[in-house]
């Protein structure tokens, strides 16, 4: 598969510290959420977070924002994109999913471990990411995600 | 990525999931399961040995898959979840919606 992910990898060094920036857009194709994965966690420094943090928490949280960016953020419109930034501190990760859509609610999304909702297929996503992550942050539009995840 | 489907001694379909079960590849697994319940396998494992993560359409796809094999009087049990994969069935409460065994044999003996 011939790909069309382009990662920017950028080092900046600010208030004493280097800090790495890693960039990403990702077309609004569900097949790309797993190649786009392989090539963050491929360029992702060795610190702050740990192998195995790396491999499961990153790596599921990234696919489980842009899996939503991309349904429905995008609604799988190819003429839209999903950005993705990671910002690599020293103590720190943070991760941006910034979509082209119209932006959600996040606290009208029920909680999936309900009784009455447990043996449905879908609406897991949030309450994943949430579990996955030190911190989750909507901007006030609600197109764009920020997942934090601290050192360790 | 991708997916091996074996039948051990006494019928039971082994399904391997090697790398991730995401958003992108869980139409394959569906598929293939699916078709091994067409075809009459009726009990099935699937082994998460070689699983690096499951994101929450992979969770969903097993829901729907372990709903199907139940209405044709089957059953799907899992099997090979590490700590963090284990926590996550956890956390989601899916942990009573499936029999979890530590290991293939482990399921298998219990069917």
């Amino acid at each position: 598969m011939t790909t069309p992910l382009r990662l920017d990898v950028r080092r900046r060094a600010g208030g004493g510290e280097t800090e790495t920036e890693l960039s990403l857009d990702v077309p609004s194709d569900l097949q790309y959420v797993g190649p786009a994965v392989e090539l963050i966690v491929g360029r992702l420094p060795p610190a702050p977070l740990s192998p195995r943090r790396i491999r499961f928490n990153f790596s599921t949280a990234l696919a489980e924002a842009l899996a939503n960016a991309i349904a429905y953020g995008n609604r799988h419109d190819p003429a839209r994109v999903v950005r993705v930034l990671v910002q690599v501190g020293h103590d720190v990760v943070r991760l941006h999913v910034t979509d082209e859509g119209d932006g959600f609610d996040p606290d009208t999304v029920p909680d999936p471990t309900l009784p009455e909702r447990l043996a449905l297929e879908d609406g897991r996503g949030l309450f994943v990411l949430r579990s996955l992550v030190d911190h989750v942050a909507f901007n006030e539009k609600g197109n764009s995600v920020c997942l934090t995840l601290l050192a360790g | 990525m991708s997916f091996t489907l074996r039948k051990d001694k006494h019928g039971v379909v082994v399904v391997g999931v090697d790398g991730q079960l995401i958003v992108g590849n869980r139409q394959e697994l569906k598929q293939k399961v699916l078709d091994a319940l067409e075809s009459g396998g009726r009990k099935f494992v699937v082994d998460f040995t070689k699983t690096g993560y499951i994101d929450s359409s992979g969770l969903g796809v097993l829901v729907s898959l372990s709903k199907k094999i139940r209405e044709q009087g089957g059953d799907l049990r899992l099997c090979g979840l590490n700590e963090d994969l284990q926590t996550l069935f956890e956390l989601t409460k899916l942990d009573t919606l499936f029999a979890i065994a530590k290991t293939s044999e482990e399921a298998l003996a219990a069917f």
